[in-house]
């Protein structure tokens, strides 16, 4: 039970660490994107989308399914950071509201592309989730949920990790992120690099979403919970210090206590965890969490974990 | 030492708008030499430098380096010929690392920040430097900080180094540490150019001065074979007539008196010292002094926005002869007693006016406390409207956000409502500033106007021209301290610009007050 209980927090904590590795990169960059949720809506909708044409095409190789679905889901996503970019670089508009936007659209449209998809049969589907499952998809306990797309976030958070502060594209992404100025006059084009992390951090955002329907939920009904789950992961990232590495580790903590209501109750037989009440409480865990972070780290004061400093601003070179 | 020229400059000229601030400047600085630029604010220095370095574009003229014309576009071309400017206001990533600020923009070589740690101790231990290459910039103080900005340049290569004002921030132990440094790369051959105003540094540390007046080029000399007496009279020039009409004061009842004020700036910096002056009713009292040496400290002081360190400042109410003592009342208070300051900051937005709200909403910012749940407009609409046509303030409408104007308006939206309030002391910090003449004439105007009708007055203005033709009273700031206060009748520019760097050349001080005085007689 509990190693089906880990099992369960360690896939469905992949949903968050896609959504938060994605949600770093884009900070570091100064951009504030509150538009994760709906980003990662339309990554599972392109996802869900390119699978059904290749399986109703007659495509059966597991590879290239697995490819072709996340090579969609990257690029629907990106296609919405580029959305971003171009609103919030381009035209200067108040990142926030940029944001909210993207969210209220990217849950919309995903809503449009997968009714229209139910509309078939779901043949199609379990095929495909067949391959994503892979090795596992045989599996009957926790272990089923844990397929292609839990290795590739945990590498993607590592490799994003390295490159954000082992690397020379790191470091100037980072000084674009704290002091768009200084990156100018050091000859950094901030606008390039503000485009390309928002768009880059956007699609594997995006990832989030397929993870999620494709491993963790098996089933297309799902899709009407991530937008709940992209909020977490932008909580996600205020809990991992803005380091992809530790929100390997905080995404499974998320996971466990958003899903903590389904199995506690049964773990711990203790009488008030049985009743009805309890499990909508238990998933407001992770946020009571991530408030406990944001006051300790405001209280510790250590600049290291403060957001990047220009962070939801938006840079103007002729403004001195 | 070599003599070969590293940067000759030839005719160049810069002008923003209608405002000339380069005309056909001619400058020289060769390999292994300290170069000072010499000027008054406003006389063109660091338009020069930014061209040097890439941020401004010259109008006209040529630039050579080594020998070679050049032209530079940017920032990056400056690298590329080996020019580095330190900035004033230090361009440096908060929570990197001394050497990832170093390495940031650099793309030609392998990224591997141990070696850059050992690349900027062997710079450091070279031209002796005290660094820790992995420390963090928010852990480190100003002249730290100065010491990495000044190595990334070193770090890229540079031989001709430009410093724009790189001592206003440090102490005198930092400075004379600073100067052995630049000293140090001199004697290795670089090219420096030392902006400042300070005559001391420029004698103990320079080779060669360029003094920049308005704009021109008015002479390089050998520091050797010139006094501080002569650089002043070259920086300053000589007195232009203004035709200002001043009116004889009136009511000399004393309204403010400030006496042994202290006040230290956020790094604990004596920006005040020992300041004690009165000003009167009916008269406009001027503060002169070289930007930076305390103007602005000592009005906030008087307006209750800044904290001081001991001292009085007293204003005598005039309708009851009661004194007050202004240290312990808020600015709000303040206010309520008719101390006006109408501060004309860098950014003209900043202090006083909000840019995203229009000319009504900007006269209800002072006022609303008087109205309780409901503002009522239509007073301070009738003020904006007044402001606009009096003093021509162009503006599509009172409902136009302010930011939208032009600075100059701005800046009269800004004074007129300050005067609208009927203030017994008025203060106007550079309220010219970035004016053209018209409007500037407008301004002197409204403040004898004021003076007439017995407000005490206080104007910190640039220009000394204008300060003699428009004050009754001068008082004369340098590094914090009062050097002075003359009659602006009887004064002359030289004595003015003597004053003003008094207190920073201690050394020849005796001698400069006599000659001061020699002249006055004349």
């Amino acid at each position: 039970m509990i190693f089906d209980y880990l099992l369960s927090a360690l896939a469905l904590g992949m949903t968050f660490l896609f959504g938060s590795t994605g949600e770093i990169i884009t900070e570091k960059a100064g951009h504030l994107n509150l538009g994760i949720p709906g980003i990662m809506c339309v990554g599972a909708a392109g996802g869900c989308a390119a699978l059904h044409y290749l399986v109703v095409g007659g495509v059966m190789n597991g590879f290239v399914l697995v490819f072709v679905g996340i090579l969609a889901s990257f690029l629907a996503a990106a296609a919405m950071g580029l959305l971003y970019s171009f609103l919030a670089v381009t035209l200067k508009a108040n990142q926030n509201v940029t944001g909210l936007a993207l969210t209220t659209f990217g849950v919309g449209l995903m809503k449009f592309i997968i009714f229209d998809l139910k509309e078939g049969n779901s043949i199609p589907y379990l095929k495909a989730l067949d391959a994503f499952r892979f090795p596992f998809s045989e599996q009957t306990n926790g272990l089923k949920y844990c397929g292609v797309m839990v290795f590739l976030a945990i590498i993607v958070a590592l490799v994003a990790s390295f490159v954000l502060f082992k690397t020379r594209t790191g470091l100037h992404l980072r000084a674009v992120g704290e002091n768009p100025a200084t990156a100018d006059a050091a000859g950094i084009n901030v606008t390039m690099y503000k485009y390309a992390a928002t768009c880059v951090g956007s699609g594997i955002a995006g990832l989030g979403g397929l993870c999620y329907v494709m491993d963790y939920a098996g089933s297309r009904e799902a899709y009407l919970s991530i937008e709940a789950l992209g909020w977490l992961a932008i909580a996600l990232v205020i809990f991992a210090l803005w380091r992809p590495h530790m929100s390997i580790w905080g995404s499974v903590i998320f996971g466990a206590l958003f899903i903590a209501g389904s199995f506690v109750p049964s773990l711990i037989p203790l009488k008030f965890l049985q009743t009805m009440e309890t499990a909508p409480l238990l998933k407001m865990l992770p946020y009571l969490v991530t408030i406990i972070v944001l006051i300790i780290t405001s209280i510790k004061d250590k600049k290291e974990n403060q957001p990047p400093a220009s962070l939801g601003l938006s840079y103007f070179r002729e403004e001195r | 030492m070599s003599t070969s020229v590293a940067l000759d400059i030839v005719g160049v000229s810069k002008s923003f708008g209608s405002v000339i601030a380069n005309n056909n400047v001619n400058l020289q600085v060769r390999h292994g030499e300290i170069l000072s630029v010499l000027g008054e604010n406003g006389s063109g220095k660091t338009t020069l430098m930014n061209m040097i370095s890439g941020i401004y574009f010259p109008d006209k003229g040529h630039i050579f380096v080594d020998g070679e014309e050049v032209v530079i576009r940017s920032p990056k071309d400056a690298f590329k010929y080996k020019i580095g400017m330190i900035h004033q206001h230090f361009k440096l990533v908060d929570v990197f690392s001394a050497a990832e600020n170093i390495v940031l923009g650099i793309n030609d070589e392998k990224y591997n920040i141990k070696d850059v740690n050992n690349r900027v101790l062997e710079i450091s231990e070279k031209y002796g430097f005290n660094i820790d290459p992995q420390k963090k910039i928010y852990e480190m103080s100003v002249s730290e900080k100065q010491t990495v900005e000044i190595i990334k340049v070193l770090y890229r290569g540079a031989n001709i180094l430009i410093l724009d004002e790189p001592t206003a921030v440090l102490t005198p132990q930092e400075i004379d540490k600073l100067f052995a440094v630049l000293k140090r790369m001199r004697d290795d051959g670089k090219a420096i150019i030392i902006i400042t105003h300070k005559l001391n540094e420029v004698m103990s540390v320079s080779d060669r001065v360029a003094v920049l007046r308005k704009g021109e080029h008015i002479a390089t000399v050998e520091t050797a074979q010139t006094s501080e007496n002569q650089l002043t009279e070259m920086m300053v020039g000589k007195k232009i007539s203004l035709n200002i009409n001043r009116s004889e004061s009136l009511d000399l009842d004393e309204r403010l008196v400030v006496s042994g004020l202290n006040c230290c700036d956020e790094y604990g910096v004596k920006v005040l010292s020992d300041v004690s002056f009165s000003v009167r009713g009916g008269e406009i009292f001027g503060i002169a002094g070289i930007a930076g040496s305390g103007q602005r400290e000592l009005l906030e002081a008087i307006a209750g926005l800044q904290h001081t360190d001991g001292g009085e400042i007293a204003f005598i109410n005039p309708d009851d002869a009661e004194r007050i003592d202004l240290r312990t009342k808020t600015a709000a208070e303040i206010r309520e007693l008719g101390v006006r300051l109408s501060f004309v900051p860098e950014d003209r937005l900043g202090m006083g006016l909000v840019g995203n709200m229009d000319a009504v909403d900007n006269m209800m910012l002072r006022g609303y406390e008087k109205s309780h749940v409901f503002v009522n407009r239509v007073p301070p609409k009738k003020l904006a409207d007044d402001i606009i046509d009096k003093l021509q303030v162009v503006t599509p409408g009172t409902s136009t956000p302010v930011r939208r104007l032009s600075g100059g308006n701005v800046q009269k939206l800004l004074v007129g409502r300050e005067m609208a309030m009927a203030p017994k002391v008025f203060m106007a910090a550079y309220p010219v500033r970035g004016l053209d003449i018209n409007t500037s004439y407008t301004i002197y105007n409204l403040l004898t106007q004021q003076k007439e009708t017995g407000t005490a007055v206080i104007f910190v203005g640039e220009d000394l021209d204008v300060l003699i033709d428009l004050c009754d009273r001068i008082m004369v700031l340098d590094s914090g301290k009062v050097t002075g206060i003359v009659d602006a009748r009887s004064t002359t520019k030289e004595e003015l610009g003597r004053l003003m760097v008094k207190a920073s050349s201690t050394e020849e001080n005796e001698d400069i007050t006599k000659e001061g005085g020699a002249d006055d007689e004349k």
